[in-house]
Order: structure tokens, then C-alpha cells, then sequence
């Protein structure tokens, strides 16, 4: 296993810790939390095999949070001094004094077990911070120039970021945790004089290091090669014709509707109405727990902080809350929402299931999405298997474009790839599709989930929620899956034309 | 050590052929609440130091927070190595002709808490009178300072403060089922007249007692001016020369070249950014980190000014930097921060429209917008908090939330109203761009594509 990495270490976390926490005790703070962290991000963008921009950016700083009478109150700074560790704990009592007429509801945390003095690092090889720029940009410079030639222009972009947190609260616990992860894309566009399309790699990001881009995870070379003969079959596809269509959704695909419909939805926060002015609320609310129908019997959803590779994978969250796994739904019912200590308490859940993030120094942790992710049947069918079962539909593959409504009920997403399905076999590629639902409805459609031989991990590093905004890396795992009667537009049509 | 001097000793260490130093100093104040209550608050500060080194025509960027004195040459001489071990970079242009801004020493300074100092109190006011009248309030309040400082080797010294801030206020029913929005920015919130915007979103929560359920359709809509900048930002944001020219979007033109020329409509849409436009002013040369499709680092400084993007219905102007001006032929027009949109021949208030509408929809606000085709800018989203139905020009009740499907290019071709335009805060976008002024306007058949059953 890797270890932290000894610059971090070198920060003089321990000392700013008890100055803070000291100051804050000090001052009256029921309850104080202090995190020094480290972001950094390396993004490079080529265009046409050619190097169009690359930053290599850190964000490092400190936070203090606190409760006091009752009420939250949270600063942050950048001089890493017990000064001004001192200063900053001065701050965020003095922020939760200021709130204090405003807030009716005292804060409360949920129990957890003390960690006096732990480490956690994720699984990772190659840190992608070691390897020369030059070098990952003769990569996918050798990759976009792989394609030009077939097609008429290649994107490519590769995003690596490497988090550090150091977390010390009043309680004893004490967390020092690294982790790494990568986002290589690439995508290549042509056009026949008429329409103009594109199509993008479906390797999702990943909570790895740089051996993903040199095989370990996943084939790029084999993906990129048939990227040229698949954009110019989607050139010259059919339009949809608008209508319904049973669907065969690929893990590539139907993981950003399971982050959209099903990890929002159970997030207690949204449901309890703290997000509604912005993210916004769930139809899944705190009174059907237990009893929702979410979806077919078949449907069993589990959140989780601990999958391997997972990018909200972590060994304790940002309230010092121990990663877990465990139900949102089983057998089709609703059985379990994503918690931080607050929200646990508030709801006499007991102790939370560890979903507190924070995506910087400078903003609060905030309940976030654990690793939402469908199981596949234990001896399930194969993709061919789910395909062969319908007569008229559609084959779904990579997600494009997406949106659900504020209450999580009614999404429309699109994709990189749809196929024709007619009497169980594939039969070329269609054009303008976009598949509409409402949540409970599409998973109550799903009548066939796909084997453990079909699960993939897919993700995204940029999951938005809170004010402040706040991004949050997130991976869901799921198989292939068959749903029925589903709408299916045609995006032409729908603009009019 | 001040921006000023950590600019001036970067720029100082020997190394590449020419620099571009920036640094960012910020510093930001929020209140969050819900339910008539506060939820989370804070302050922060941060610091950033970019510094662009150019070696050939070889670029490197390396971007650091919180940079000690002592660790200054090691960020520096990691941008320098970077530029020597890079590709030629093509945006290569000479640097920006270098002077010094009369007030270029000046500090920077911060915001805090106490900018609420104010607006707090008059908040938990207007909790209580929302709470005795069965509403419940939600929302977010925010004040950011940001302070950019800009130098060359070429001698150039540039620097902006901008104060940045916004409310969302939102007001619900207690069972959640009716909901209405009011949003602002403000420069410092000594101008937020929360009381009144409760009033407002009282007056909404009353038209939506009486629910009218209307099916998917096309229907004679308003959207009012926030929900028009949410549409004008995507627009603008997709106005690339570099992507048009390459045939990737809706301004590229088929068979080559871009749409620059080409009347989008036949109102006389004005489309505009000016970073000296009262009570929208903002950061008034190019600001870039790293270079891309829509900005070069060899842009820094460049001077800002009135930009037509649509003029009189016509496409004017694309985003553009030097080296992608050169490509394309056409103007060196950057991105900058705020949008203007005005008719020459339009007039009247939201209210002046409503009175004018025999049955129309009229909307609060645009939610979860995406593009589904970037070739003609089709978007999709919802409508949130509050569709009312308007008949023999009054409201008459609050409708469904509907999906909609729309390209705001074909939108500007199919208007057929354009109001007086005002300051407004974008609802999707705010969280990135907030300087807005636009118009209401009417839609005779806008596409709502499905029902959404979200309240």
C-alpha cells in the first residue's frame, strides 16, 4: 500500500490542530472540527494531437467548524500558523455568534467512536504527479494522432487530482488520508458536409493512479480504434422515430441515471427540505421509508464508501465517521438514505453512515454521495442475453446529455450510442434519441438486471450540490439493464424541426 | 508579503523568456437557511498564485495557493521547466503591450461577516413574519471580494476588485406544494430589501391556491427576464469562434466558416457585453490561467470593451482571442463578464405584458438546463417554482412544472414581444455568472415537452 505523502505529512497539522481546537474550546464551542487539506489538480486539454492548455493548480488551506449555543459557525484560512489557526477558530465562533439569532433549529450531532491516530490511503500504483508532463502528452497526442486522419478533429483531456485531508475534532478522533484519481477523455468528431457529430471514449473515471492509462482497468487502445468506424455509422444512421421502446441500458450509460434518479433522491438533506431552494428536494421523502416503491423486485441499491477504485471511496468521511456500506434500496423498496451526523440524529438513525464531504478547505462538509450503486444478479444474464429478450427496442450506450427535475421525479437523458434492437439481435446504429421517464416509473420497468459479468464502475469527478457550490467525486457501479416501454424522443423533432 | 510584491519578485527570478504572473485574492461571506432557520454559514479567504512561463513558444503553467516567500522560486522554476519541456504552443502572440495601472498599489480589501450586519437582522424578521403567515423561507446570501493582479515581463500591471454578491430567497407552502423564487445581485447588500421580496413571494404563494393542471404542449409563454438570462448565458457561453469554425455549433456555418453575419432575428435584438455597463461593471482586460478554446494566456491584459454579439438580430461577434481572431478572420472579441440584452423597440414591464396576454403561460424561473444537440443549441430543463396560467390579462392560477425543450437561437427567431430590460440574477447560472440585465419576453409556442410532477 502507498503511503501519505511525506510533504503533507511535514505540515505542522498536530500543532495548528490543538491551537484551533483549544481556542475553540476556549471561546465556549461545543463541538469543533478542524481539517487542514491539499487539492491538487493537474488538467491537460489537446486538440488535433496538439497541446491547446495545461494547469497544474493546488489548493491548500484550513478550515475550523464549530458549534456554539447550538448553532454552526465555520471560517477558513490559508497561513498554516497556530496564529492563525487561532485566528480562524476566533473567526468561526464569532461567525456562529452572528448566526445565532437566526438559527431555531439547535445543531445535534449523531455518536461516533472515537479514532485516535488513523491513516487511509486509496489503491493506486502510479502517482500520476510523478510522471513529466511531456510524457503524458505525447500519450494522448499519440492516441488523438491514432484517429485524425479517419475522423476530422480529436479532443483529448486528461484530469488527475491527488486529495489530502488531515482531520482533528474535540472529540479525540484524528484522520490523515490521501487519495488519487483520473479522468482521461477522448473525442472524435466528424462531419459529412451536412451534420456534424461526435463520439467520446466510454472509460469512466477512476479512483486510480496513472497505470489506468497504460492498461491496468481498461483497453484504450482497443476503444480508440473502433471510435472512426462507429462515428461514421452514427454519421449515416436513421432518426429515431419518437415513440415507445424497451431499453437495454449499458453500465456506461445507466450509471449517470442512477446518480441522478436514485443517489440525489436519497439523500436525507434533499429530502428533508435543506436543499430545496437550490438542488432541491425528493419525492423519495423521510415518511416512506421502508414502504416506497422505488422500483421491480429486482432492484437492490447499496451505498457505499469502501468499493475499491470507487471515487467517493474513503476510510473516514469529513465528521470523522468510519466508511460503511450499506442499503437505499431492497427488493424494490426504499430502505435507506445517505447520512451525515446531523441529519442521522435529527432522524434517530443513531450514528451516520459516513457521506460528510467537503471539497476544499474553504467550504463545509455537507451530506454527499456515497458510491450509489445497483447489484448485479448473481448469475444474471449477459448483455447478448438482455438484448435477445426484446423484439423492438433500443441498445443504450455512454452518457451525453442529462437533466432531472427538482424533486428527482422526471429525468431525460441522452447518450453516445443507440442501437436498433428487432427481434432480439442489434441492427445498426439510430440517431436523435433521448429517453424520458419518470423515476419510479423507470424502475418500476426494470424487468432483467444483468451478471456480475456485465458490472461496470462508472462516475464522475463533478457531482454538484450545495451553497457554496460544492463538487464532489462520485463512482456507481451497476450492470446491464432491461427496462420496458420507456419514451423515447427525437431531439430533432423536439427542437422544432 | 502583498500581491503586488509577490507579482513583482516572480516576475524578477531569472529563468524563462517572459512571464505572465496572477495572482487572486479572495475573500467571501455566505448565510444559508432553511425552513425559517439558519442551516450553514461561513467566511473564507484564499490566495492564489499563477505564474505562466514562456520559453519559445512553449508554455507552462503552475497555479499555487497560499504560497509562502520562501516557496516562490520553486513555484516559479516548476512553470519554467514546464515551458521549456512543452510543445510550441500555437496561440503564441507577443505579450500584451505593457503599462501600469494608476492604482495598482492599492491593498486589497476583504469582505467579511459584517457585510450582513444589516441584512442578517432584517432576515430573521423576515423569517418571523413568514413564519406567523404559514410560509416557510429557504435560500442563500453571499459576498464575495475577488482581487486579480496581472503582470508581464513586458511591464504590463493590471488589477480589479470585484465585489460580487446575490440572495436567493425562495418561499414555500408548509406542505411544500406551492413554491415561489425572487432572486438579486448586489455589490454589497446595503440595497436588499428583503422585506419586500417576502412580499412578492407572498403575493406568488396566493396565485398558486388555485392549481390548473394543463397537459404537454406548445403554449404562448413569458418568460420573465431571469429566465432569459439563463438561456442568453448558454447562449453566449456557446459562442466559440474556434468551435463554430471547426462546424462543432449552432453559429457554424454548413460548409464551412461561422454564422457571423447571419440575422438570427428580425426583432432588433441587441446582445452586448460591456465591462464599464452601469451597475454590471466588471473585470475590464483578459484574465487567462491557462490557455483553451475561448482564451490564450498571451491575451492577459488585453483591454476590454463594448462587445456586440448580436446586433439588431444579426450575429456580430464571436468569443475570441488573437491567435483564434487570426484563424477566423473576424474581430480579437474576448469573453467578458456580464451580458446585456435590449431591443431598441422594446418596452413595457413584466406586468405591462401580463396585462397584455389574453391566455398565456407565465414562468419564474428555468431549472437543470442542458444542451441535447449543440448543432442547433437544443436545450432542455425545467420550469421551477411557479408556472402561472394568465388569462384576459391577469393570473388566474398556478400550473404544472413542465420539461422543456428549446434552442434559445431559435428562440430570438420566433419572439414576438421584447420588454424594458433590468438588472436580474440568473437562477441556473448564479453560481458563475451573475451579472445580468435582460428584457421579459414572449414566446408564441413554446415547446414544454412533458409533464413534471415536481411541486
Amino acid at each position: 500500500m502507498r503511503q501519505i505523502d511525506p510533504d503533507f505529512l511535514a505540515l505542522p497539522l498536530r500543532r495548528l490542530a490543538d491551537a484551533a481546537l483549544n481556542r475553540a474550546r476556549e471561546l465556549g464551542a461545543e463541538y469543533a472540527a478542524f481539517r487542514v487539506e491539499r487539492v491538487r489538480a493537474e488538467t491537460l486539454r489537446l486538440f488535433d494531437a496538439r497541446l491547446e492548455g495545461s494547469i497544474d493548480a493546488d489548493d491548500l488551506g484550513f478550515a475550523v467548524r464549530v458549534v456554539k449555543n447550538g448553532t454552526w459557525g465555520f471560517a477558513a484560512g490559508i497561513a498554516l500558523t497556530p496564529e492563525a489557526a487561532v485566528a480562524v477558530a476566533e473567526q468561526a465562533v464569532q461567525v456562529a455568534e452572528v448566526s445565532a439569532p437566526i438559527n431555531r433549529e439547535p445543531v445535534e450531532l449523531a455518536p461516533e467512536p472515537v479514532y485516535a491516530d488513523v491513516t487511509w490511503v486509496s489503491a493506486y500504483d502510479v502517482d500520476p504527479f510523478d510522471v513529466p508532463l511531456r510524457e503524458k502528452v505525447e500519450l494522448l497526442g499519440e492516441w488523438s494522432g491514432g484517429l485524425l486522419g479517419q475522423v476530422d478533429h480529436v479532443s483529448a483531456s486528461l484530469m488527475q487530482v491527488k486529495e489530502q485531508k488531515f482531520y482533528a475534532d474535540s472529540a479525540g478522533t484524528v484522520t490523515t488520508q490521501q487519495r488519487v484519481r483520473v479522468h482521461p477523455q477522448l473525442t472524435a468528431m466528424k462531419g459529412d458536409g451536412e451534420r456534424f457529430d461526435d463520439m467520446r471514449t466510454l472509460a469512466p473515471p477512476v479512483g486510480r493512479g496513472y497505470e489506468y492509462l497504460t492498461g491496468t482497468g481498461w483497453d484504450f487502445p482497443a476503444e480508440l480504434a473502433t471510435l472512426p468506424a462507429l462515428l461514421a455509422e452514427k454519421l449515416a444512421a436513421p432518426s429515431v422515430e419518437s415513440g415507445k421502446y424497451d431499453l437495454v441500458v449499458d453500465p456506461s450509460n445507466l450509471w449517470l441515471t442512477i446518480h441522478e434518479s436514485i443517489g440525489h433522491a436519497t439523500e436525507l438533506d434533499r429530502a428533508l427540505g435543506y436543499e430545496a431552494a437550490y438542488a432541491g428536494t425528493s419525492f423519495a421523502t423521510f415518511d416512506q421509508l421502508g414502504e416506497l416503491t422505488y422500483g421491480s423486485k429486482i432492484m437492490n441499491v447499496t451505498g457505499d464508501r469502501t468499493a475499491e477504485h470507487g471515487l467517493a471511496t474513503v476510510g473516514w468521511d469529513d465528521e470523522g465517521v468510519r466508511a460503511q456500506s450499506f442499503d437505499i434500496v431492497t427488493d424494490g423498496t426504499l430502505t435507506g438514505y445517505q447520512l451525515d451526523r446531523r441529519m442521522a440524529l435529527l432522524k434517530g438513525f443513531g450514528r451516520s453512515n459516513g457521506c460528510a464531504f467537503a471539497d476544499s478547505p474553504g467550504h463545509p462538509p455537507i451530506q454527499r454521495m456515497a458510491n450509489v450503486s445497483l447489484r448485479p444478479a448473481e448469475g444474471g444474464p449477459s448483455t447478448d442475453e438482455l438484448i435477445a429478450g426484446v423484439e423492438n427496442g433500443i441498445y443504450v450506450l455512454g452518457d451525453k446529455s442529462w437533466s432531472i427535475d427538482m424533486q428527482r421525479y422526471n429525468f431525460q437523458f441522452t447518450g453516445q450510442r443507440f442501437y436498433r434492437i428487432s427481434g432480439g439481435k442489434l441492427a445498426g446504429q439510430l440517431r436523435d434519441v433521448a429517453y424520458q421517464a419518470t423515476t419510479t416509473d423507470f424502475w418500476r420497468s426494470m424487468d432483467a438486471v444483468g451478471g456480475p459479468q456485465t458490472y461496470v464502475l462508472g462516475g464522475a469527478f463533478n457531482c454538484g450540490k450545495g451553497q457554496p457550490g460544492q463538487v464532489a467525486p462520485v463512482s456507481h457501479g451497476c450492470p446491464a439493464a432491461r427496462f420496458r416501454n420507456v419514451r423515447i424522443l427525437n431531439t430533432v423533432q423536439e427542437g422544432g424541426k | 508579503m502583498t500581491p503586488q510584491e509577490t507579482v513583482e519578485r516572480a516576475l524578477a527570478l531569472p529563468g524563462a523568456d517572459d512571464r505572465v504572473v496572477i495572482v487572486d485574492e479572495g475573500s467571501s461571506a455566505n448565510l444559508r437557511f432553511a425552513g425559517n432557520t439558519l442551516t450553514t454559514n461561513g467566511v473564507a479567504r484564499s490566495a492564489r498564485l499563477t505564474v505562466i512561463s514562456i520559453s519559445g513558444a512553449g508554455v507552462g503553467v503552475v497555479s499555487r495557493s497560499a504560497v509562502r516567500p520562501d516557496q516562490l522560486a520553486d513555484v516559479v522554476a516548476a512553470a519554467d521547466q514546464a515551458a521549456r519541456d512543452a510543445q510550441p504552443s500555437e496561440d503564441a502572440r507577443p505579450l500584451v503591450e505593457g503599462f501600469v495601472q494608476a492604482d495598482w498599489e492599492v491593498p486589497a480589501e476583504p469582505t467579511s461577516i459584517e457585510v450582513f450586519s444589516a441584512f442578517a437582522p432584517a432576515l430573521g424578521e423576515a423569517f418571523a413574519t413568514a413564519e406567523a403567515s404559514g410560509r416557510k423561507l429557504y435560500g442563500f446570501a453571499e459576498h464575495l471580494v475577488n482581487s486579480v493582479f496581472v503582470g508581464t515581463s513586458g511591464g504590463l500591471r493590471r488589477r480589479y476588485d470585484q465585489p460580487t454578491g446575490r440572495l436567493e430567497l425562495n418561499a414555500k407552502s408548509p406542505d411544500m406544494t406551492r413554491s415561489a423564487w425572487a432572486g438579486v445581485a448586489t455589490k454589497d447588500f446595503t440595497d436588499v430589501d428583503v422585506a419586500a421580496l417576502d412580499g412578492t413571494l407572498a403575493r406568488r404563494l396566493d396565485w398558486a391556491k388555485r392549481r390548473v393542471d394543463l397537459p404537454a404542449g406548445r403554449y404562448e409563454t413569458i418568460l420573465p427576464p431571469g429566465a432569459v438570462s439563463d438561456l442568453m448565458i448558454y447562449l453566449y457561453w456557446s459562442a466559440g469562434a474556434r468551435d463554430a469554425a471547426d462546424g462543432r455549433t449552432v453559429f457554424a456555418k454548413p460548409g464551412g466558416g461561422t454564422r457571423v453575419g447571419d440575422q438570427l432575428s428580425s426583432t432588433p435584438i441587441q446582445l452586448f457585453s460591456d465591462p464599464r455597463h452601469p451597475g454590471v461593471e466588471c473585470v475590464n482586460f483578459a484574465v487567462a490561467h491557462t490557455s483553451g478554446r475561448e482564451q490564450s494566456v498571451f491575451d492577459n491584459g488585453l483591454p476590454l470593451d463594448h462587445t456586440n454579439w448580436i446586433s439588431d438580430g444579426t450575429l456580430a461577434n464571436l468569443i475570441q482571442t488573437r491567435h483564434s481572431a487570426e484563424l477566423t478572420g473576424l474581430n480579437t472579441t474576448p469573453q467578458i463578464d456580464n451580458l446585456i440584452m435590449e431591443s431598441a423597440t422594446g418596452s413595457g414591464t413584466l406586468e405591462d405584458m401580463i396585462a397584455n396576454t389574453e391566455r398565456g403561460l407565465l414562468l419564474t424561473c428555468l431549472w437543470y438546463i442542458r444542451e441535447v444537440d449543440p448543432q442547433s443549441l437544443l436545450l432542455t430543463g425545467l420550469t421551477r417554482d411557479g408556472v402561472y396560467l394568465v388569462e384576459h390579462g391577469e393570473v388566474v392560477g398556478e400550473v404544472n412544472n413542465f420539461r422543456f425543450n428549446e434552442s434559445p437561437v431559435d428562440l430570438l427567431g420566433r419572439l414576438t414581444q421584447v420588454g424594458t430590460s433590468e438588472q436580474t440574477l440568473p437562477r441556473e447560472w448564479n453560481d458563475y455568472f451573475t451579472r445580468a440585465i435582460m428584457p421579459p419576453i414572449r414566446v408564441p409556442d413554446f415547446n414544454m415537452s412533458t409533464v413534471s410532477q415536481a411541486n
